[in-house]
């Protein structure tokens, strides 16, 4: 820590500017490790950096056309030994950052849980992380927390040093969920939810934002994050509850969903059951066919040119939990042979580790 | 503020007219003072360039002996006018967007909404990569190659200037959506679903899609003919391993090219139907899948970093030997260090988007493969270091521009390989380092490395150097301005800041976006200076005149010729015995010979190219603008054309002997004129 904090000061005195340069002094543990690792092959680069910048101006310099005391071999063009050095510098250094690159995307995996709350404070196991679930919508964030079971738009409070698991997913274009001083960023993208596992270590308000273009009102996708103690959160979702004017539904969703600019924060003191995966699957509205029973028609041959009827038929009979009812309807005639069948296109639910995998 | 409701893309959506298509009086963007004071002085100067021309009578010649010219040179150097003229809209755009950036960081909104600030940088990305980076690499390789390989033109030179005109055909798409509708909104690589057909309803990405379906078309076929140039075309006794480093460069780049721009045109053929005709590959819904979009436009997409890094990495291999007075230093290792940068190029896509959601093991090898890159680059940097070591400097421009480069290149190789490293992406990934890091390379690399070209092989292009000293004031302007302008943007990322913002909320970040405005307009003076040294070389040019062809005392064949070369190149196809064939012919008492002409068999000029391209961009207008006969029957006329062309059998000549020796009499006289002058200054 002390280390880090000394080249930081090095290289603020270094830029003389008395910029808050967030990547490299953040408030979340994951971040912190990120910054670090910028530091680190920064420094491991200017090895072989430095000395070519250096030895570029000076061979410019001796070697001018005016200096003649310089030597002048124009027939001097190859060298084993050079030509050794010249492969074997660069090389070893990428040697050395492709090893830290493997271990350090390994270890910041996003996916993966935390080991440690922060440097000095291993993980706790009986602390179960809190799952917030994040939507990107036209242009604003909404959250919604199935613990406490509120939601809310353009504002998020997390709890100092309690692990996070962010479930992101988008019912518009890609956007990127970014809170620089918590960690890195992840893509929110429709029908498909990604994931980020972080903490915070120091309370306070930090800037968060979509840091991936996603139209007119793009400039305005922000909200605040609110880093604050078990006291302090329990406060923040009273008030949530208390300033809320209704509950979330699907109903509701729907009229948020369409675009707005700059929308101010909004709180909600309920959310309907099942909505994250109605907004996962694409399905808020009342017609519409969820993308797993789509797709779980489509795995069991989607039934030929009929399939286009049976998707609207069969929506909502079926889900991952029992893939057997759909294939009941569609194929009674293999129904005995069914749960082989199923298990060898592997269709039940299997302990998938695709991160970026699709509803299922 | 409160909330406002408002939607993707803009409010028109005119029925489809079954013949005007969705054309209409409200189309023309005027109300935006903007685009309107543009508009008149577009039109001014436009007017006053048509009637110039007029006056001057120049239609007829600029169209025998340059629009319908196959010949590689004249095609060179159109394809450089054109990339120039196109770095003056896009570097138009970048001011637009710094001064918009400085004033919303400084408080205030700024004088561009959103709508309009989205077109200007993607219009700005587009331009910069497709129609000025393109055309200006392209038109080196098309002018250089040839020469210095002593051929007399390329494989195929008719599709030369058809690929040219292809080009031009797409970026006048881009220049008619400046007032003719509007251009897209998507960012310059238009992902889905933002550039599908429910995000982005409006002409403005179907201008973007027909324009780069056109032109890279033209960028293919030009690949395909470069390649063919140097496998079958090179001087007798010029081996695979005594090619100068400048065509190796560019046959890599040519493969890049072939292999990569087909997977660019299927990518947008599939976005185009998903936005015609109503499929669904890249959409939210239905089964699409928007992330292929972005694996396949990288697929295209890295290697296009390459394809515009490599030849000027050739560029630089011939300059530094030339002005150091020296064998490059390590030609074996330059040539396997450019091959395996090529390889590797296909390999590192996944690196542009490690913040998708791939696993851990999937982005660690993406980043290892980004970064072994690295290597064979670090190489070529440390071979151009010892050519210079024991070597007789002269810091004439190109040179200049030359250790310019070096500086600043590998600022910017560090800071992408910083950004190859996945969990340091993902703070960083989108962010103003990332726009710095780019620009870094583009214009360290590149751009610098364009520039050292053009005042390089001027001289052999028009007969005369460029004046110096305006060269060295818009080098200095560059790479002064070039340092304002992107370290406070590097500065900004590390900070937090994203790209493609036109608000923001505090004024924290203004001093760094007002120094970024600053080095732009030091850019903006380099660009002029660069402008006026043109102007005065072409003033000075008795003064400047290059009476001996090797104006640099160079190395390779192309400075075995005349300046300007005879549209035939050589008298003689000259025979290569050693690598740098010209300084081994020099060295060796080499005598120009002046008589035994024989009869050089020439390519016929023909009009198909341009008269085809015309028709294609009628048919993008009509395709953007939904006017379905029209798009018809400029496509069948084309093709139509096109087979027509098949027939005509008169395609080639010999010139005669004697016209030969008339013209190489004509260098005789020039060579002892300026000998006598050179003696008389004595």
């Amino acid at each position: 820590m002390t280390a880090r904090k000394k080249t930081i000061a090095v290289l603020s005195l270094l830029l003389l500017t008395g910029c808050d340069l967030v990547l490299l002094n953040p408030s979340g543990d994951i971040a912190a490790q990120q910054g670090d690792l910028i530091i680190y092959a920064t420094v491991l680069m200017l090895i072989v950096i430095l000395p070519v910048m250096a030895l570029t101006l000076f061979f410019a310099f001796h070697f001018r056309a005016s200096n003649k005391k310089a030597r002048y071999e124009p027939d001097w063009d190859h060298s084993i030994s050079l030509e050794i050095v010249v492969w074997s510098v660069p090389l070893g250094i990428i040697i050395c950052l492709a090893g830290l690159t493997w271990v350090a995307t390994h270890r910041l995996n996003p996916y993966d849980d935390l080991t440690r709350i922060s440097e000095s404070q291993p993980i706790d196991p009986n602390v179960e992380p809190m799952t917030i679930q994040v939507v990107a919508m036209d242009w604003k964030w909404m959250f919604i927390y199935p613990e406490h079971n509120i939601a809310t738009i353009n504002e998020v409070a997390v709890v100092v040093d309690r692990p996070i698991e962010w479930h992101l997913t988008s019912t518009t274009v890609m956007n990127s969920f970014y809170v620089p001083a918590m960690a890195g960023m992840i893509y929110a993208m429709a029908g498909m939810q990604t994931e980020l596992n972080a903490v915070m270590n120091e309370p306070g308000t930090y800037d968060g934002f979509s840091a991936n273009y996603s139209g007119a009102g793009f400039s305005y996708m922000r909200f605040d994050l609110k880093s604050v103690d078990e006291a302090g959160f329990d406060a923040w979702v009273d008030a949530v509850r208390s300033g809320a004017e209704r509950d979330l539904d699907r109903e509701h969703f729907q009229i948020l969903d369409q675009p707005t600019v700059d929308h101010p924060a909004t709180y909600f003191g309920g959310v309907e059951e099942g909505l994250w995966d109605r907004i996962l699957n694409m399905c808020v509205g009342e017609d519409e066919l969820c993308r797993d029973d789509m797709m779980m028609v489509d795995a069991l041959g989607g039934g030929g040119i009929e399939g286009l009827w049976n998707r609207q038929l069969f929506a909502g009979i079926c889900d991952a939990d029992d893939p057997t009812a759909l294939f009941a309807l569609i194929r009674p005639d293999l129904l005995e042979n069914s749960r082989d069948i199923l298990a060898s296109a592997e269709l039940l639910p299997a302990q998938s580790e695709q991160p970026a995998s699709i509803a299922n | 503020m409160a909330a406002t409701s408002s939607s993707h893309g803009s409010s028109y959506a005119p029925e489809i007219h079954p013949f005007w298509g969705k054309l209409n009086w409200n189309i023309f963007p005027f109300y935006e003072p903007v685009i309107f004071y543009t508009f008149i002085v577009v039109a001014i100067l436009g007017t006053a360039i048509l009637a110039a021309l007029t006056y001057y009578r120049l239609w007829g010649y600029l169209w025998r002996e340059w629009f319908t010219s196959i010949d590689h040179k004249k095609i060179g150097i159109m394809y450089m006018i054109l990339g120039l003229v196109m770095l003056l809209r896009g570097f138009a755009d970048a001011m637009l967007m710094r001064i918009q950036q400085a004033m919303a960081a400084s408080g205030g909104e700024g004088y561009l909404d959103a709508h309009h600030y989205d077109q200007i940088f993607t219009a700005h990305g587009v331009i910069m990569i497709f129609f000025v980076a393109m055309p200006l690499v392209t038109g080196l390789m098309n002018y250089v190659m040839p020469l210095q390989i002593g051929a007399r033109d390329v494989a195929f030179p008719f599709l030369n200037n058809f690929s040219f005109w292809l080009t031009t055909a797409g970026a006048a798409l881009i220049m008619i959506s400046l007032f003719v509708g509007e251009f897209a909104t998507t960012g310059w690589l238009a992902y889905p679903p933002l550039s599908g057909l429910e995000y982005s309803p409006t002409v403005g990405m179907d201008y973007y899609l027909w324009s780069l379906n056109i032109a890279g078309i033209g960028t293919t076929l030009s690949g395909i003919n470069l390649i063919v140039t140097l496998v079958k075309m090179r001087a007798p006794g010029m081996s695979w391993m005594k090619m100068p480093v400048f065509c190796w460069t560019t046959l890599c780049t040519n493969i890049l090219i072939v292999a990569t721009f087909p997977v660019l045109t299927v990518t947008l053929a599939l976005l185009t139907a998903d936005r015609y005709i109503g499929t669904n590959f890249f959409t939210n819904d239905l089964g699409g899948n928007p992330m292929m979009y972005v694996n396949l436009i990288w697929i295209w997409g890295h290697p296009e970093v390459y394809i515009l890094t490599l030849p000027v990495f050739g560029v630089f291999s011939e300059i530094v030997p030339t002005f150091s007075g020296k064998r490059l230093f390590g030609y074996t290792s330059m040539v396997y260090a450019t091959c395996v940068i090529m390889i590797l190029s296909y390999i590192v896509w996944l690196h542009h988007f490690f913040t998708m959601g791939a696993g851990a093991s999937v982005n660690s090898f993406f980043g290892i493969t980004t970064m072994i890159i690295s290597i064979p680059t670090g190489a070529k940097l440390f071979n151009w270091l010892f050519t210079m070591y024991k070597g007789r400097i002269r810091f004439e421009v190109p040179m200049l521009w030359v250790v310019g480069f070096m500086i600043t290149f590998v600022i910017g190789g560090m800071t992408g390989v910083l950004l190859a490293v996945p969990p340091a992406d993902y703070v960083l990934h989108n962010s103003l380092f990332l726009v710095a890091h780019f620009h870094n390379v583009i214009i360290g690399g590149v751009v610098f490395g364009l520039f050292a070209a053009m005042t390089y092989w001027f001289p052999k292009a028009f007969g005369f150097k460029l004046a110096p000293f305006w060269g060295k004031v818009s080098f200095w302007f560059w790479f002064v301005g070039f340092y304002l302008a992107f370290m406070p943007l590097y500065l900004l990322g590390l900070m937090g800041v994203t790209r493609r913002l036109s608000q923001f909320e505090t004024t924290f970040y203004s001093a760094y976006f007002v120094v970024a405005l600053l080095g732009a307009c030091c850019v903006a003076i380099g660009i002029a200076a660069f402008l006026i040294q043109i102007y005065v070389s072409i003033r000075d040019r008795e003064a400047l005149r290059d009476t001996t062809g090797d104006p640099w005392d160079g190395r390779t064949l192309e400075w075995s010729t005349s300046s300007p070369p005879p549209y035939y190149n050589f008298a003689f196809t000259p025979r290569v015995y050693e690598l740098d064939a010209w300084s081994h012919m020099k060295a060796n008492g080499y005598v120009r010979r002046t008589d035994g002409y024989v009869p050089l068999h020439m390519p016929h000029y023909t009009a198909t190219g341009i008269v085809i391209s015309a028709m294609l961009t009628v048919m993008g207008f009509a395709l953007v603008w939904h006017i379905y006969w029209l798009a018809f029957a400029t496509f069948v006329l084309s093709v139509a054309f096109g087979i027509a062309h098949t027939f005509n059998y008169n395609r080639d000549y010999y010139v005669p002997a004697d016209d030969v020796r008339d013209i190489e009499a004509g260098r005789t006289r020039l060579i002892a004129a300026g000998a006598s002058d050179l003696k008389a200054a004595e």
